[in-house]
């Protein structure tokens, strides 16, 4: 095996919520050192919790299944599922960014950095004095990403937005819905911009760092989630530019596809998907059925008539998958080539053979959290595969590493900066 | 050493065999940012994503296709039978050219043809080779077929999301979409290896996993399952997190997303109701006591439906609060702030004519997002390809027609 891509590149990670972490997530399983700039003075919403120190009411509702047997713990911030599922391979410090001195230990951090992401609103780091003017000069061939809900600029700019707010302006919230219904009849919110963001911001890194390589230039990125997203929609886009056309939610179903959905199975919230893209697999799948006599109706004859006729389809195929379980369901039909796939729950999936078998779950030992499977890479690579180096850090856990190695600090320095404020492993005691 | 490039992958060349959308979203990344992108289609039929709609008039036509005029941008495309043992022949000539290969067939496919990494190695060594598929290269379910749906269910988080009466898929094919994303990431990583560190290798991307292990709650889902001794994220109404208004709410002229429902927030929802005296209300001091959220939303929907979406809006976010209008794909092309940003593009193409497209994921200092050309016709660089840089003349090139062959 090799030295993982990355091995050397140092990234310096101030970033919140879960599309930063998710994108430095994917920095360090390519083998960067990620190092986690936390403030002990300020506890960013949705990141090591939704509080630093979760009340009773809290912890009875549903956040509190986030913790390892519902417990907060002493440190509540170590144990929380939402941090710990993305936080591998990565390094914490703590400083204070509020204190003239604190700045300083980060500029002399990205000093000896290549990458610094953040995605706080934007003119955070600006205030701060951590603008990319200002980090240019302390390290010229930096490469800065800084992502935020709508880019730097614009009249969206300041505004707050968690990925349903995204969603919701840049259209992926009206498209997502049942047929014959309006966008309040759909759930909770999903967070796909999320992911995608912090994908694209990962990927802008790994742009950014082979130009460096190649020129010895670094730069800055800006980087909308927002605007990362638009394109994944891009066919409901270009059917407005190309046709003035205003696409509405579909549901389950696909518009190339007839009959496709989403069909209750035997069991306690069981389901299956089946999706069926041609008369030939239409005829497979009447077959398995024992091709009883609705099979023949001619409401169903092809693929246009099924699309019609489609809800009706549903209720008769529904009566069927009934009777049988989802997974007996997905070999029955994909024996015979017809594309179909549970829908699987998290236990589902934790015990679903093929998973197992391509190793993709990792089980991982955290000092305050306990050892749990994990969800593991978004990769394999047959020459430098992705390893765990470390699970998810305790907060401060490698201010040893960074104050005395990286930066250099002596036994006075560091007394006086854990006097400071700087230097713990804690919040301090008036964060909620 | 410094040497002048106008893009940051202007000397990366990138093989595409891939078809439909995880692969060519893939490819079309690297080619925004420069890369020199050949793709492979099948003569006569291309890349099945030319017979998907939405069509230009809606008029069904190879080159008038929006989906694969969207995801090919930046592309040079030719036109080679793999079934053929001259095309064989000719795609190892492509192979050698070529950094990174990048193809989204079902697994069985490319050793089929005789072209699995391992035989490609020996003509390569440093090629980086990214396949990706719906379940992986290995594993029971290697050669099952998925579609959008099944890959959501099986890898997202679509047991959590819909209402309790059924699941619901994400719209449109984002999850194809976000595979596409992941498998740039991981592609660029390798190059990096190949480019820097002379090592060629194999990635495999399985679809599935880019989402079981995903930012959008599947991966925070999973940890909570296993931490919690065995919770599963149902669906709901709505999020049970606070007394604060979480999803979409009807206002006068349409619909409102909020989101945020942390005690942080609080003081901005008082504040953007104008509404001060709620901070006093005892009933709304324990924000996680739930039994008084319907009070609070008597007070809340009432409010709501006087105000515009675009008021609604405005209010929100001038007090803080995570809040925003759910816009129609016209609203999104003609929102003031992605088109003062100049995110949408006007691209020509010789077919579609001008047409305004999603333009570019992240702005770069150097080194820019750039449309260079626009998707291409069928075949449109068999000559430029096979002659420029095979060498092949261009009497060759009538009998490789005849032959089937291109």
């Amino acid at each position: 095996m090799s030295r993982l891509p990355l091995e050397g590149i140092r990234v310096v990670d101030i970033t919140v919520a879960w599309s930063g972490p998710f994108a430095t997530m994917l920095l360090a399983d390519l083998g960067a050192e990620v190092i986690r700039v936390e403030n002990r003075r300020h506890f960013p919403p949705a990141t090591r919790g939704t509080m630093a120190r979760p009340t009773k009411s809290v912890m009875a509702g549903s956040v509190g299944a986030s913790y390892p047997n519902r417990e907060a713990g002493e440190r509540p911030w170590n144990r929380f599922s939402w941090f710990n599922s993305m936080g591998r391979n990565k390094l914490s410090m703590t400083v204070d960014l509020a204190q003239p001195k604190g700045l300083e230990i980060v500029k002399d951090l990205i000093k000896i950095s290549d990458i610094f992401v953040e995605n706080n609103p934007p003119g955070t780091m600006d205030k701060l004095g951590l603008g990319y003017h200002v980090l240019k000069k302390v390290k010229p061939d930096l490469i800065m990403i800084c992502m935020s809900a709508f880019g730097n600029s614009g009249p969206y700019r300041d505004y707050k937005g968690f990925a349903p707010v995204m969603e919701a302006l840049l259209g992926h919230t009206w498209l997502r819905g049942y047929q014959n219904s309006d966008p309040t009849q759909t759930g909770v919110p999903v967070y796909h911009a999320d992911a995608c963001g912090g994908a694209t911001a990962a990927f802008a890194a790994l742009v950014a760092l082979y130009h460096r390589k190649q020129t010895g230039e670094g730069q800055f990125i800006e980087l909308s989630q927002a605007e990362s997203m638009i394109p994944h929609l891009g066919e409901a886009i270009m059917d407005y530019t190309m046709n003035q056309r205003e696409q509405g939610p579909l549901g389950n179903r696909s518009p190339f596809k007839a009959p496709q959905g989403c069909y209750k199975c035997k069991g306690d919230d069981k389901w299956v998907n089946i999706s069926i893209g041609s008369d030939e697999e239409w005829e497979k799948f009447c077959q398995i059925l024992g091709n009883p006599g609705w099979t023949k109706d001619e409401r169903f004859s092809d693929m246009l008539v099924r699309y019609k006729n489609h809800d009706e389809l549903d209720q008769i195929i529904e009566e069927w998958t009934k009777g049988h379980e989802p997974y007996e369901i997905m070999h029955l039909l994909q024996k015979e080539g017809i594309p179909c796939g549970p829908v699987l729950s998290e236990g589902d999936a934790l015990s679903d053979p093929h998973l197992k078998e391509r190793a993709f779950f990792l089980q991982l030992s955290h000092s305050e959290a306990g050892t749990h499977p994990h969800p593991g890479f978004l990769w394999k690579m047959s020459q430098t595969p992705p390893v765990v180096k470390s699970p998810t850090p305790c907060l401060g856990e490698h201010n040893d590493y960074v104050y005395r190695e990286l930066l250099g600090k002596g036994e006075e320095e560091i007394t006086q900066l854990k006097k400071e404020g700087h230097i713990g492993t804690d919040y301090l005691p008036q964060i909620i | 050493m410094k040497k002048h490039f106008q893009q940051a992958l202007s000397n990366v060349r990138v093989l595409d065999l891939t078809h439909y959308i995880a692969g060519p979203y893939c490819t079309k990344l690297l080619a925004n940012y420069g890369a020199e992108v050949i793709k492979v289609e099948k003569p006569g039929e291309g890349d099945g994503a030319r017979r998907l709609g939405p069509f230009l008039k809606d008029e069904p036509h190879l080159e008038k296709s929006g989906l694969f005029l969207h995801l090919n941008t930046n592309k040079r495309g030719i036109t080679l039978n793999l079934k053929t043992k001259l095309g064989i022949k000719i795609f190892k000539d492509l192979v050698k050219w070529a950094d990174v290969l990048v193809e989204n067939f079902e697994p069985r496919v490319m050793p089929s043809l005789g072209l699995d990494y391992e035989t490609l190695k020996q003509i390569n060594s440093k090629l980086v080779m990214t396949s990706i598929s719906n379940f992986g290269q290995t594993g029971p379910y290697r050669d099952y077929k998925a579609s959008e749906i099944i890959l959501y269910g099986m890898g997202g988080a679509m047991i959590s999301t819909g209402l309790p009466e059924r699941p619901l898929k994400l719209a449109g094919s984002v999850v194809q979409y976000q595979a596409g994303t992941v498998a740039a990431v991981a592609t660029m990583g390798a190059l990096i290896a190949s480019k820097f560190q002379g090592i060629g290798q194999h990635v495999d991307i399985s679809i599935i996993e880019t989402q079981e292990c995903s930012a959008d709650r599947r991966t925070t889902n999973l940890l909570s399952f296993a931490y919690s001794g065995g919770t599963t994220f149902f669906r709901a109404h709505r999020m049970g997190l606070l007394i604060m208004p979480h999803g979409r709410y009807p206002c006068k002229d349409g619909f409102v997303e909020y989101a945020g429902g942390e005690p942080v927030f609080w003081p901005r929802w008082v504040k953007m109701l104008e509404m001060p005296e709620l901070l006093e209300n005892p009933r709304f001091k324990d924000l996680a006591d739930l039994s008084h959220r319907g009070e609070f939303e008597a007070i809340f929907l009432p409010w709501l439906v006087e105000l515009t979406k675009r008021e609604a809006t405005e209010k929100a976010q001038k007090a803080g609060v995570p809040g925003a209008a759910i816009q129609t794909p016209k609203e999104v092309v003609n929102d003031p702030h992605f088109n003062e940003r100049g995110f949408f593009v006007e691209i020509e193409h010789p077919e579609a004519g001008k047409i305004k497209y999603p333009g570019c994921p992240f702005k770069t200092e150097r080194t820019s997002w750039e449309v260079r050309r626009p998707a291409p016709l069928l075949g449109q660089h068999n000559e430029k390809v096979y002659c420029d840089l095979l060498g092949y003349t261009k009497e060759d090139l009538i009998k490789l027609k005849a032959m089937g062959v291109i």
